[in-house]
């Protein structure tokens, strides 16, 4: 066995990753795009702590208490509130056809891939492998974004964004900088708060979450 | 005179520029239009004559200055020459007439707008004397830069009528796009040494390649400020839409800008000249003369009509450099300096004469309100004063002598006549060709003169409100007095003048008229030698005088006590109304007919059947469908191409930050 038990670890949080990944691209209800997010967080939690205990960075053991806090629990708890107050809980949305995504998917995780593999040569990181998927999983909740048409969902897929961030950043070099990472985690609460605010904006204006309706405001 | 005084010219010029500035800057604090249009305008008149006096010192001499503002380490370059002190002397005398004029007729307007004019006039007079004494890149593009600003505010002083914020704003575009040719011309005189000095242009050394290409930035980028063919566009707009004291100092001294802007370029900055830039700026000088007196032929708003004329004085000149760099490259410096001094008497006749007439519609504006010639008429009855001055101007104007026109455009064309003997066989056949054209354009010159004063002044008022107009003010008629002084002086001494001229002649083309233009006295103006030709005004004006006095004694004698006043033959009208006489349209038919090809003449016949006809018919300017519009349509079209990008679709504008994340990703792989 040439990969320790930690790495095995690690690697397979990271297929986890980008399974969820895939998972949220394909589905169609609110509620368990939500439940998948805080999955996610809680997967991104425990490989972040892996990673903090077998190469000894302590600062990781409060990135992962951070992450576990905000994406796993806080995060989850305000969206589904949310999603209750505008009771569009068990909203199904119509979207392009599922197995086209996961194709074009699939080819972004190929190009992912290929993108990494020299910086993995060059990382001495024992996450140096997952690389590749952490940047897959960034690329994968931008195609989310673009291909909802409800706010809600590429609210999520924003957040997922920042999750895949997040993971690139512990695969690569260890995380970022304190102060970066609780910049960032505030700046994603920040913006939940801003947004939240905004899908009530959004639905008094036009009665609706569709995004299509704000083709309106095109200056002709 | 300012050297006896141990004061040196450019000291006195900046002064002068210095408080103008504050001139504007009290007219704009005060808010007083008493103030404003009693003291500041004539103190600034005082002002231009200081200038002027100051130039005409600094005419012998070279005097350099640094002033040390500006960016760090980027000192602006100041220095007075021939050249420049010949334009400042122009500049200023003809500022002076302008600027008194303007404290009768700006009176009328409300007290917010008059301050800020008042600012706007001053700050556009003080950057066109430091675009004249400029010795570097950065200053002259900020004096021109301020000038065309400046220039731009004034011509949209009536801002409230769309017309004219779309004038000002082509004019604007124009002289922006003209900003960034002479830009570039710099840039390559440069020739990358980053120093961009004057001084340092003047002693390098361009290839012939980079020197062509640098004469055609300037030639294109001076042009558009000159109006110069393809680029008159905004002229006829900007002109007509400005106060006519405006106008005048637009067509009478910022035009002379770009013509100091080429003449300095192409004589002092630039070490060689090529015969056949010569040829290019003689046929673009002789299409603009002639497309601008063919236009003025046929249009019937009077300054619009003006503003036409000026594109063919420009034209004019234009000729005038083009004839002198091809004598100059061909080593023929006795005629390039001949011709060089036709352009630039030219260049001075022009400011006063323009400037006159551009005034005196300012009066008839005042007293009638009323630009239209077709509701203009009998005025020198009710304006004898102005009758009198325009009838100078357009006397001097149509080159009539002993008016100073005459003076100018005689010169020129003995540089013509005399230009057999070049080396080139195909400019020898040109030059003919190119005389005629020019002899051409002074006849329909005279032709639109008769019809500018004809329709005004002469004939039966053709609106009924005219019965009860004033005549000008006093300070506009003293303001037309300065230029009508000049035109006269110009016109009756012009050996004097040549004088002075020769400074600039010897400094650019190293060779003058002096000795031979004056050997046979100051009375006699002999360009070459007496026997070709000669031409004394002051004779000629006392055969005219004793001419019309004698006509007039034997008619006195004569006829006297046997006069007997009945009514006119009527030719069978009984009924003489004032839509009877000819009409300004009437009066440019036959050149509409006889150029219809030339110009876009748009008409509508009445059909025979029409109880109420009416006959209309509107001139386009060809030149625009050719030059202009493509430009707009392939502008439109690309904006419209790239309007399409916007969907208001949320998901295909993140698709395009995706795809441009993608791309990246993908390049730096």
């Amino acid at each position: 066995m040439g990969i320790p038990i930690t790495g095995q670890i690690i690697n397979m949080c990271a297929a986890l990753l980008l399974l969820i990944a895939f998972a949220m691209l394909s589905q169609r209800r609110i509620l368990s795009l939500i439940n998948l997010f805080s999955l996610q967080g809680l997967i991104l939690a425990i490989s972040t702590s892996v990673v903090a205990y077998s190469s000894q960075q302590q600062h990781l053991y409060y990135s992962a208490a951070l992450t576990l806090l905000l994406k796993a629990i806080v995060l989850p708890m305000i969206l589904h509130r949310l999603i209750r107050k505008l009771n569009i809980k068990w909203d199904v949305e119509t979207m392009f056809n599922i197995p086209t995504i996961m194709l074009v998917g699939l080819a972004l995780v190929v190009f992912a891939f290929n993108l990494a593999a020299p910086i993995s040569q060059m990382a001495a990181t024992i996450t140096r492998s997952t690389l590749g998927i952490a940047m897959a999983s960034v690329l994968l909740s931008f195609l989310m974004m673009i291909t909802r048409s409800k706010a809600v969902p590429q609210v999520v897929g924003f957040l997922a964004m920042e999750n895949g961030l997040f993971f690139a950043a512990t695969s690569a070099t260890y995380g970022m900088p304190m102060v970066v990472e609780l910049g960032i985690a505030l700046d994603v609460l920040v913006g939940m708060f801003i947004l939240g605010i905004f899908f009530f904006q959004i639905r008094t204006a036009f009665d609706s979450l569709d995004l299509k309706h704000m083709e309106k405001l095109k200056e002709e | 005179m300012f050297a006896s005084l141990g004061v040196s010219p450019i000291n006195v010029i900046l002064g002068v520029t210095v408080f103008w500035l504050l001139l504007g800057l009290g007219g704009l604090a005060l808010q007083d239009n008493r103030i404003i249009t009693r003291v500041i305008f004539p103190v600034g008149a005082i002002g231009s004559l200081i200038l002027a006096t100051a130039a005409l010192g600094g005419l012998s001499g070279v005097d350099t200055a640094v002033l040390p503002i500006g960016l760090p380490d980027l000192p602006f370059h100041l220095r007075i020459d021939s050249l420049s002190a010949f334009f400042l002397l122009l500049l200023g005398a003809s500022s002076i007439g302008i600027t008194l004029f303007s404290a009768g007729y700006f009176g009328r307007m409300a007290v917010q707008e008059l301050g800020l004019l008042c600012l706007e006039y001053h700050i556009f007079l003080a950057s066109m004397t430091l675009v004249f004494l400029a010795d570097d890149a950065y200053m002259f593009m900020v004096a021109w830069e301020a000038m065309a600003l400046s220039s731009y505010f004034l011509v949209t002083t009536d801002h409230d009528q769309p017309e004219v914020r779309r004038a000002g704003f082509l004019y604007l575009l124009i002289a922006h796009v003209g900003a960034i040719a002479i830009l570039m011309g710099f840039g390559v005189m440069q020739g990358g040494h980053g120093d961009y000095t004057f001084d340092t242009m003047r002693h390098g050394h361009l290839s012939a390649y980079w020197a062509s290409i640098t004469f055609f930035l300037a030639l294109f980028g001076f042009g558009a400020k000159a109006g110069i063919l393809p680029m008159h566009a905004w002229l006829p707009e900007a002109h007509p839409a400005a106060p006519s004291p405006v106008s005048a100092l637009l067509s009478g001294i910022m035009l002379k800008t770009a013509i100091y802007g080429i003449l300095r370029v192409s004589f002092d900055l630039l070490d060689i000249q090529i015969w056949w830039w010569g040829v290019v700026a003689l046929t673009l000088g002789l299409f603009t003369a002639l497309f601008g007196v063919i236009f003025a032929a046929v249009q019937v708003d009077m300054k619009r009509l003006l503003a036409y004329s000026s594109i063919e004085n420009i034209g004019i000149i234009l000729v005038g450099i083009g004839l002198t760099i091809i004598f100059h490259a061909s080593g023929k410096e006795a005629l390039a300096a001949l011709s060089l001094t036709a352009s630039l008497y030219h260049s001075i006749n022009h400011a006063f004469m323009k400037g006159l007439l551009f005034l005196g519609t300012g009066s008839i504006l005042h007293a009638t309100g009323e630009r239209h010639l077709g509701k203009l008429g009998g005025l020198i009855h009710k304006m004898p004063n102005l009758a009198l001055f325009m009838l100078i101007g357009t006397l001097a104007l149509a080159g009539l002598p002993p008016l100073n026109g005459f003076v100018s455009e005689w010169l020129m064309l003995q540089a013509f006549l005399l230009s057999p003997g070049l080396t080139q066989a195909y400019i020898n056949m040109l030059v003919p060709i190119a005389a005629a054209a020019l002899v051409l354009t002074a006849a329909l010159a005279g032709f639109v003169m008769v019809k500018f004063y004809g329709v005004i002044f002469l004939g039966q008022p053709r609106d009924a409100g005219l019965a009860v107009v004033h005549d000008a003010g006093i300070w506009e008629r003293i303001g037309m007095l300065c230029m009508v002084a000049g035109c006269i002086a110009l016109g009756i001494f012009p050996t004097f003048v040549i004088l002075h001229l020769d400074f600039v002649a010897e400094m650019l083309v190293h060779n003058s008229l002096g000795t031979s233009a004056v050997h046979s006295g100051w009375l006699m103006l002999t360009p070459i030698a007496a026997e070709r030709a000669s031409y004394s005004p002051l004779i000629l004006l006392l055969i005219i005088v004793s001419g019309v006095v004698l006509t007039m004694l034997a008619v006195k004698k004569f006829y006297h006590g046997r006069l007997r006043r009945g009514p006119a033959w009527d030719c069978g009208f009984p009924e003489q109304g004032a839509r009877m006489q000819d009409t300004a349209e009437g009066f440019g038919q036959p050149i509409r007919q006889i150029f219809e090809w030339f110009m876009g003449v748009v008409r509508k016949m009445p059909s025979p059947f029409d109880l109420h006809p009416h006959y209309h018919a509107e001139v386009h300017d060809r030149l625009w469908n050719i030059f202009y519009a493509p430009i707009k349509r392939a502008n439109e079209a690309i904006g419209n191409q790239i309007g399409k990008l916007q969907h208001g679709r949320i998901h295909v504008y993140l698709l395009y930050s995706f795809i441009t994340l993608l791309a990246l990703l993908a390049f730096i792989e």
